[in-house]
């Protein structure tokens, strides 16, 4: 493929979206066996279950466009650090309760209003995709929602850690509407979306539940992006580590 | 769970397909007909009382020569249950004769509770799973659900997520009892 190829486009952007998904998903799924209460237990569990499950349908799309022979297991294990294009956002660790749910809200509504645009993309694959997936992350942003007002109206201590994570992610989000030219280029052929509308549905959004929840939005010094050029924090090493050293070790195993 | 049973203790493997009386797999394929009635008695390996018709999941059968093509649509996109159905899909194909079987995943429309046949809610319902009330509301949560047991209006939702995607959460302020709720979707 040409480096800058429709097809070589097609498969970076399919790539990036997998790649999102694939490593909120894997973070997401740490939690499995250690949520605060058995019901949150499962609703975490779950929504990374869809979100593996939309990575799934990403990367598999992602590779029968480039042609190149590479199922979505060759994409998701035997990758490296370098070459995944995820948001910093979705590789920090987990942290506490409060941490995990402020970065699960900025990603839920993120999710909504970016796949309700790409539903109506010139590419039919990516349209459906978005359609299935904003069914889905209607139902966690409804969660990651109410957590946001229980946590930041709740105590003291509830809403200290929830002011407290949100100043800490807030420099990450702003890499979600960047854009560069690859997006440029998508939404040329109506094949992405316009960011522009996306950011702005989402600061409503975040402004009016942060307001609710008695959180002060921050106004971050400084923002911190790279994912997007494969510069990841130290993070996403340990994480692919774990999630990759099975097929390492056994390249191609099946259950 | 609030039923009976472990849908995974009542599953019989295999056992519950459809066998084609003793034909064995290369004395050439049956009718259509016969193939889509068939395929429409697989079961959800999650709930056991429904078939892949009742849910809407099995979208179309069809035939082109020796190959027949069956399309599914996902009900969550990353419920394990699916790999399962494909499997017993190619596995009542086999029995009946089929060879060459191809299961196709079909995501658009995406799939909604609303394709959930009424005898299929009814199943949920003695199953002890409360069916979707109504129609899917696009981003809306939409009314509680009746308890299963009681016929309660006045339940109340303890989880939004339960033992699969495809389940709630609730309790029932009668009899209270929990209970699962098939979510709509």
């Amino acid at each position: 493929m040409n480096p800058e190829s429709p097809q070589r486009d097609l498969f970076q952007y399919a790539l990036r979206l997998g790649d999102n998904a694939l490593i909120n998903g894997q973070r997401l799924s740490e939690w499995c066996g250690h949520g605060p209460m058995l019901e949150e237990d499962l609703a975490l569990a779950n929504i990374a279950l869809d979100l593996i499950g939309r990575a799934r349908l990403l990367l598999s799309y992602a590779g029968e466009v480039e042609g190149a022979g590479r199922a979505e297991d060759d994409l998701a294990y035997f990758r490296n650090e370098r070459e995944f294009r995820n948001f910093l956002i979705m590789e920090l660790p987990r942290g506490d309760f409060a941490f995990t749910m402020a970065r699960q809200f900025f990603i839920d509504a993120y999710d909504c209003f970016y796949h309700q645009a790409l539903q109506d993309s010139a590419d039919s694959t990516l349209a459906a995709i978005a359609a299935k997936t904003l069914k889905e992350c209607q139902y966690h942003l409804r969660h990651s929602s109410e957590w946001m007002l229980r946590l930041g109206d709740g105590t003291a201590e509830s809403h200290e850690r929830l002011s407290r994570a949100v100043a800490e992610l807030t420099p990450f989000t702003f890499e979600l509407f960047a854009g560069d030219d690859l997006d440029r280029r998508m939404g040329e052929q109506g094949i992405g979306v316009d960011l522009q509308a996306v950011a702005a549905a989402w600061n409503d959004k975040v402004g009016a539940v942060l307001t609710a929840a008695a959180i002060e939005r921050p106004a971050p010094a400084f923002t911190r992006s790279g994912g997007r050029q494969g510069l990841h924090s130290e993070h996403l090493g340990y994480l692919l580590a774990e999630m990759q050293c099975v097929q390492r070790a056994w390249p191609g195993l099946q259950w | 769970m609030g039923v009976g049973a472990h849908p995974a203790s009542t599953r019989p493997a295999t056992a519950r397909l459809p066998r084609a009386g003793g034909v064995a797999a290369t004395e050439g394929a049956e009718s259509l007909e016969t193939l889509r009635a068939a395929l429409e008695q697989v079961t959800d390996p999650e709930i056991p009382v429904l078939t892949i018709a009742d849910l809407g999941v099995l979208r179309e059968v069809s035939q082109q020569g020796e190959r027949v093509q069956v399309v599914i649509t996902p009900t969550y996109s990353g419920c394990p249950a699916m790999e399962a159905i494909t499997q017993d899909i190619k596995e009542v194909l086999r029995r009946h004769g089929c060879a060459d079987a191809e299961v196709k995943t079909r995501l658009f429309p995406p799939w909604t509770t609303d394709w959930l046949s009424a005898a299929g809610k009814e199943k949920l319902r003695r199953y002890g799973i409360a069916p979707p009330p109504g129609p899917a509301a696009a981003g809306e949560a939409v009314a509680a659900p009746r308890c299963p047991r009681c016929d309660s209006g006045n339940a109340e939702r303890v989880s939004e997520f339960g033992s699969t995607p495809c389940k709630a959460l609730y309790r029932c302020g009668d009899c209270r009892e929990p209970f699962d709720y098939f979510k709509c979707l």
